[in-house]
């Protein structure tokens, strides 16, 4: 096997077209998946045209909210650009300086004041249908977090209002009346008035006062309560099952590093095999010099090698910049070196079909890139029976198990990484299998 | 005469007994049996199809075949491929190197030199196979078949891709393996070639053996007085195809 091992290392090494191929390929691809993963949605770019009149208010009892504010909210959910006008506005999305632009027109203040009316907001966007579907669904949520924040402000407007009416007081504008009952104090002050007078009809009537100032004062607290939660009715509280959370940027650059590993590894093995039968050597060499077991665990070993080689440098080198838990080392180097080996195997099985490199590589990569992708797809995000076999797909292919492994040796994603490895370890005699039944009606 | 073939089957280098090949449906080789004795040259020739690289590819160990059997005293055949089997992004010498050493020749270096000297591929050695003439190659892939010192060789149509004088060296360096005792067969699609070279001749169609015997034989056959090995061999298929009709 050495001899063999040798030639193939001083091939691969001449080779340097190749070789380049094989290590920035994977790591340019992996790091546009990391990045692709990492990085949250940019905000959109959108024109703000604000109608109103400076200073204009929304009036809740004797509460005033500013409609700037509602401005101001939309302006932190989108990378805001101030337009003077609406034209202006209109010019800069046919340009295509903005996604889409928003008009505040200046009677919203008054809609909303009016408690009868909603206020409305124009928003003018361009574009192909997928642009229109994106800009669409950006700007519904950024105005739904920015109504979110400006209903809170009204909500605590009108909390405000019927606090004043439980508790009377000084209202604190000029010519409102001073020292004014709250409603929780007229069943006492009734009830005292109530005990002086004498039995009869008025006695009878300050007494239904009594009682109805009672049951006002008592539902005014439950609507103010009532009042707090409509805002907001449901409140999230997350739950982790098992292990630890996975910080999104590490779990980026575990995919990363997985994907560089299968494609390191897979495309060499694939290529190598590929390589015996187009120089017409795998027929030279099966006629007793070297065993089919040998030469395809030659490849597998020289690949998976490799791809164990780049995928830790890559590991290390972003290390640099992300916090790994170096003290897990031996976990990912097993993790890495299982996973490394399966991709080998399933590389000399695609090898053991295709006659020339092109055709290994081309098929090595047409099976690679969708299984990477098919393991990435979230459970909940397809529908059941789709999930379902896309779980069976990936479970025959070392990717996700690859990704699990190294997930749970880099973020113990997972309590123990035994079942994965066991799982690379199944699938590297399987694709090993295969590639010897490959091998052999090739010949 | 059956004592006779006895003996001669005995003390036969290379035995091919009853050997038939089928691929799916397809009967490539058919029932086909001869002996080749230590230091003869013979030549496989036939039509297209006719069986010659299955059958050099089953002397050569390359193949299994379907039934039949394949005895070469000493176990061990050197096989030149019809498409030359070399790893082109090696050097001449290192080509050489690496299946000395996978064929477990005691000392690779030596057996390099001699193959470069043998073959005239010397000044060569260290030029990468890739960049090399089809007529070198063929030289290389010749020489990487003679590298273990095999008892029996087997060439597929070893002169294919060589010019005229590529070609006699080739054969004179054939033909030096003869005379010290290495039994050569070959298959080649240029009969006057084996005319030339072979001392004998094994006709092969459609995957059966129609004739096996020195190409003198095969010319006596031929019914024209100026007829040369080719057109003898035409008139000998065309003969044996008129017969096979009812």
């Amino acid at each position: 096997m050495r001899w063999l091992l040798g030639k193939d290392l001083r091939i691969l090494a001449r080779s340097r077209l190749l070789l380049a191929l094989l290590i920035f390929y994977p790591v340019a691809i992996s790091l546009l998946i990391g990045l692709a993963i990492s990085r949250s949605p940019s905000r959109p770019r959108v024109a703000i045209v604000d109608e109103t009149a400076p200073g204009s208010t929304v009036q809740v009892g004797n509460q005033r909210v500013e409609v700037d504010r509602y401005a101001k909210q939309l302006f932190n959910q989108v990378q805001a650009v101030e337009v003077g006008s609406r034209e202006q506005a209109l010019e800069k999305v046919r340009a295509a300086e903005v996604l889409a632009a928003v008009v505040i027109p200046p009677d919203i203040a008054a809609r909303v004041s009016s408690g009868v009316e909603q206020g409305e907001l124009e928003v003018i966007y361009n574009g192909n249908a997928l642009e229109q579907s994106l800009v669409q669904s950006q700007l519904r949520s950024a105005l739904a977090q920015a109504n979110l924040g400006f209903s809170e402000q009204l909500q605590k407007a009108a909390a405000q209002v019927i606090d004043q009416l439980l508790k009377g007081g000084n209202l604190g504008q000029l010519g409102a009346p001073a020292n004014l009952i709250g409603l929780e104090q007229i069943p006492g002050v009734l009830r005292g008035v109530i005990a002086k007078q004498p039995p009869g009809a008025d006695r009878e009537a300050l007494q239904r006062i009594a009682t109805f100032a009672d049951f006002a004062a008592e539902n005014l607290t439950v609507s103010r309560r009532v009042l707090s939660t409509v805002g907001q009715p449901i409140r999230v509280k997350s739950t982790l099952l098992h292990g630890r959370r996975t910080p999104l940027d590490t779990f980026a650059v575990v995919v990363a590093v997985t994907v560089s590993l299968m494609f390191v590894a897979v495309l060499l093995a694939a290529g190598g095999v590929a390589l015996e039968r187009e120089e017409h050597a795998l027929a030279r060499l099966l006629r007793g010099l070297v065993s089919r077991e040998t030469l395809l665990a030659e490849k597998s070993l020289l690949a998976a090698g490799c791809a164990f080689v780049v995928a830790f440098a890559m590991l290390a080198f972003v290390g640099a910049f992300v916090a790994l838990d170096w003290s897990r080392i031996g976990l990912w180097l097993l993790a890495l070196a299982f996973g490394a080996i399966a991709f080998g195997a399933l590389g000399v099985a695609i090898g053991a079909l295709a006659r020339e490199v092109r055709a290994a590589s081309l098929l090595a990569f047409l099976m690679s890139l969708p299984l990477a992708f098919l393991a990435l797809v979230p459970a909940g995000a397809v529908a059941s029976g789709f999930y379902d076999a896309i779980s069976v797909i990936s479970f025959m292919f070392p990717f996700k198990a690859a990704l699990q492994a190294l997930d749970t040796a880099v973020n113990g994603a997972a309590p123990a990484i035994g079942g994965s490895l066991a799982h690379l370890a199944g699938l590297t005699v399987l694709f090993a299998a295969l590639a010897r039944v490959g091998l052999a009606r090739a010949e | 005469m059956g004592w006779v073939r006895a003996r001669a089957a005995v003390s036969a280098v290379l035995q091919i007994s009853a050997v038939s090949k089928r691929f799916g449906d397809v009967h490539a080789l058919e029932d086909v049996s001869f002996t080749v004795q230590r230091g003869e040259i013979v030549a496989v020739i036939g039509p297209n199809g006719a069986g010659k690289t299955t059958l050099l590819s089953i002397i050569a160990g390359s193949l299994a075949p379907s039934s039949g059997r394949v005895r070469t005293e000493g176990g061990r055949v050197g096989w030149a491929p019809q498409e030359p089997a070399l790893y082109s992004r090696l050097s001449v010498a290192e080509n050489l190197r690496l299946f000395a050493r996978l064929e477990h020749v005691g000392d690779p270096q030596v057996a390099v030199r001699r193959m470069l000297a043998q073959t005239g591929l010397g000044e060569r050695a260290d030029e990468r196979v890739g960049r090399l003439s089809g007529g070198n190659r063929q030289r290389v892939n010749v020489a990487l078949a003679l590298i273990g010192e095999p008892p029996v060789l087997a060439l597929d149509e070893p002169s294919a891709s060589l010019d005229p004088a590529q070609r006699e060296r080739l054969w004179r360096f054939i033909a030096g393996l003869a005379r010290e005792g290495t039994t050569v067969v070959f298959s080649t699609h240029n009969v006057n070639e084996a005319q030339r070279y072979a001392g004998r001749t094994i006709v092969l169609a459609d995957g059966r053996l129609l004739f096996d015997g020195p190409p003198s034989e095969l010319l006596a056959r031929a019914s024209e007085a100026d007829a040369d090995l080719e057109r003898a061999l035409v008139a000998f298929l065309e003969e044996r195809t008129r017969a096979s009709q009812p």
